[in-house]
């Protein structure tokens, strides 16, 4: 052994010039695909890093006229503006509660994001306590906060609440969906399934503009409500068609055995389905249905066609208005951001998620 | 009774029939009161509307339509503007995802760290957000008279002004003809067993034949060209606007650089995931069997991760038909803005939802039977399939 090991000299360690040659120079076009890509990266860094920083201004003293000198980003306009783009027309005074009723349902989707809140009971209590404290904070008219109506939510606020309620009415739905869909009864699963392909072959606009303006001709008077709610109610029913078919291909990787055993046990079909099917299913369900609640975040935005003043259209109003006009950029680009901050969280923690879940099964 | 709602089989009889029946009645009782509302309205329900005249304008239509021609020429021009931006932004998304993702893929850092930004930024902001931002980029774009020329093409704030040749309109179908086929000969000479030559060494063939067929294109282009005119109608500024070429409308553009670059991005996603799907024994055997890299990359690689990819980039495909109905946004005259533009002016509410309806279902199946005929044809079939 002693001799063999003598014998055989480890290769001396690539100096930093090799394995820079190795990694980026092995071939010619290795080569000019590196100095592409660096030309590339430079290119962009120093153009973002220049305009967003170095030749910017960032106080909203100057004014518009300040921005007119300077060759990069007027950051001015957020800074005289951001309370619109983020509270939209709610009064003045009472913004801190719509900041507060923010900061909620972001502290209820971290918690709902911690395994040891995932059974079906903690889940409902922290969603259906974190949008009630976000209606009472919203609405007031209770313990002495004044009331503000829905026709003046506005902002970020109005983004989050479409979206909680979304997922907050359409994830029960869901899942009746595909339990119907996968009954053993033929009527019932033939017309669920045409309802859920029905809804998922049309785009989500066409169906939110049916809510919101044809709806209240097909309805009675009484049963009309206000048009925030209709839209939400059809913004689940989109949410719960894509859903369910999700909920049903992981109802499907459950083995048969589970569910005959948990028969053979003498479970009802209701114990059978919450206590055996459903907990594997959504096990296997899980990275689908949080890529399909980034995907329901990303098009609560759609709202705005149909005329709600949520973030995107209050970013619309911080610029398009007289001085202020030539700064869209930096509006769409701040919007943009805060987007990104929920949605690339939420899709990270997703990848993690299916990362952390392929090692079990390993 | 008592027993008989004991009975297994009645009570699933009986509720079914509620269940069916309750949806049934809901959907009823709102086409009731609907037709009743509009009733009240003066509007009688029916479809003789659609002979009717509009009386209002398409910004965009590809064959012409003005105020006199009836609601279903403009139901029809509205079909066919989402297929044709459809078209448009399906093709550069493509083309987009495809460098994207074969970036992403590369073994080089530098390539990947470029592809992953691209993808993060992308894909996490909404589209629609997307196309307000082009919008705004692009009508706050100089006016025709400030807009600086360059190769004889304009990019001004009412839109992008490029030169085109001068010819008839059966000229530029040959020779969209001629451009076709140079895309599909070299496809399918890589293909079909018809020449001697091995597969994966026909690459100076499919040259050939891509070249030739463009050389084609050219000269039915210049055979075909008017007499007394020059070639190229190149737009030039005449008192406060651009005159000649071809006008691209800012929504238009908009909506296809949006399209272009939000879909590249999930496309991007799928032709990576398609590579990573090629097993590795397949490549370790063909790089055993003595195939340049490139020889490996066309016959092996790619080929398997088509398969992979297909049936998730039909999906996509369908998904970013469905967002050209963000058309609205920008006032870009697609199918759903006709609808939406019919139900404000003629009230006709029922039968403009049911034709937006019937309009997107044959047009997601029409996608999805294409793909599934696509999918069986590529399908590995019988000794293929032994890994």
């Amino acid at each position: 052994m002693d001799g063999l090991e003598m014998t055989v000299a480890a290769p001396p360690p690539p100096t930093i010039a090799e394995d820079l040659k190795r990694r980026y120079f092995a071939s010619p076009l290795q080569a000019l695909v590196s100095l592409f890509s660096l030309a590339v990266i430079a290119f962009v860094v120093w153009k973002v890093l220049n305009w967003a920083f170095l030749s910017a201004v960032f106080t909203a003293s100057g004014g518009p006229e300040a921005c007119h000198a300077a060759a990069g980003a007027c950051w001015s306009v957020i800074a005289e503006r951001w309370r619109i783009i983020l509270f939209g027309l709610y009064p003045f005074e009472e913004q801190w509660r719509s900041a507060l009723a923010c900061v909620a349902v972001v502290a209820m989707t971290v918690l709902s994001c911690i395994p040891a809140f995932w059974t079906g009971r903690r889940l409902a209590v922290v969603w259906v306590a974190g949008t009630a404290l976000f209606y009472v904070l919203m609405k007031g008219g209770i313990l002495g906060l004044p009331y503000v109506g829905e026709e003046s939510w506005g902002g970020l606020a109005l983004t989050l609440f479409i979206f909680v309620t979304t997922c907050l009415i359409g994830f029960p739905l869901s899942i009746c969906l595909a339990l119907m869909r996968r009954s053993d009864l033929p009527w019932i699963s033939r017309t669920t399934g045409l309802i859920i392909d029905s809804v998922r072959s049309l785009p989500l606009i066409t169906i939110l503009f049916t809510f919101a303006i044809v709806l209240p001709f097909a309805l009675p008077q009484w049963l009309q409500g206000d048009k925030l709610y209709r839209v939400i109610l059809g913004s689940a029913l989109f949410f719960s068609a894509y859903q369910a078919e999700i909920v049903r291909g992981g109802m499907q990787g459950v083995p048969k055995g589970q569910e005959e055993a948990a028969r053979a046990l003498g479970l009802g079909y209701w114990r059978s389905v919450s206590l055996v099917l459903l907990p594997q299913a959504m096990r296997n369900a899980l990275p689908a249905t949080i890529n399909q609640f980034v995907i329901s975040f990303k098009e609560t935005s759609l709202v705005v066609i149909i005329g709600f003043f949520e973030i995107l259209a209050s970013g619309n109003a911080a610029y398009g208005t007289g001085e202020w006009r030539f700064a869209y950029v930096e509006v769409y680009v701040f919007i943009a951001l805060i987007y990104f901050v929920f949605v690339f969280s939420l899709s990270r923690y997703g990848a993690y998620l299916e990362r952390r879940m392929a090692v079990g099964e390993r | 009774m008592g027993s008989l709602l004991r009975n297994q089989k009645v009570r699933n009889a009986l509720l079914q029939i509620f269940y069916v029946g309750a949806l049934g009645a809901m959907v009823l009782a709102g086409i009731l009161i609907a037709r009743r509302n509009l009733a009240a309205q003066g509007i009688t329900s029916g479809f003789d509307f659609l002979f009717k005249s509009t009386g209002w304008d398409m910004n965009f239509s590809l064959l012409p339509a003005t105020a006199m021609d009836p609601y279903w020429w403009f139901f029809l021009n509205g079909i066919i503007n989402t297929l044709f931006l459809g078209t448009f932004g399906l093709v550069l998304a493509t083309v987009v995802g495809t460098i994207v993702g074969l970036a992403r893929t590369s073994s080089n850092d530098l390539a990947r760290l470029l592809g992953r930004t691209y993808v993060d930024i992308f894909r996490n902001i909404p589209l629609i957000l997307q196309v307000f931002f082009w919008y705004a980029v692009i009508t706050h774009l100089p006016s025709p008279r400030a807009a600086e020329e360059s190769w004889g093409t304009f990019l001004t704030s009412r839109g992008l002004y490029v030169p085109v040749p001068n010819v008839g309109a059966w000229t530029l179908a040959a020779a969209g003809a001629a451009v076709l086929a140079a895309a599909v000969l070299p496809l399918w000479l890589g293909r079909t067993h018809r020449i001697d030559r091995p597969l994966g060494q026909r690459l100076p063939l499919q040259l050939a034949a891509a070249a030739a067929a463009l050389a084609c294109a050219v000269l039915i282009l210049l055979a075909g060209r008017l007499p007394d005119v020059p070639f190229l109608d190149v737009p030039a500024l005449k008192g406060l606007n651009l005159r000649g070429g071809l006008r691209i409308p800012p929504e238009f553009a908009t909506l296809v650089v949006a399209i272009a670059i939000y879909g590249g991005s999930y496309i991007a996603e799928i032709v990576r995931g398609g590579f990573k799907a090629v097993g590795k024994g397949q490549m370790e055997a063909a790089n055993s069997l003595g195939l340049t890299a490139w020889q490996v990359f066309m016959l092996v690689r790619l080929p398997l991760a088509l398969r992979a990819m297909l049936p998730i980039l039909a999906n996509q495909y369908v998904w970013l038909m469905k967002a050209t109905t963000m058309g609205i946004a920008v006032g870009f005259t697609d199918f759903f803005m006709i609808v939406a533009l019919t139900i404000n002016h003629s009230g006709q509410t029922l039968e403009a939802i049911g034709i937006l309806m019937g309009g997107f279902l044959v047009i997601n199946l029409t996608l999805a039977a294409i793909f599934n005929r696509i999918n069986k044809a590529i399908a590995l079939k019988g000794n293929q399939l032994r890994g």
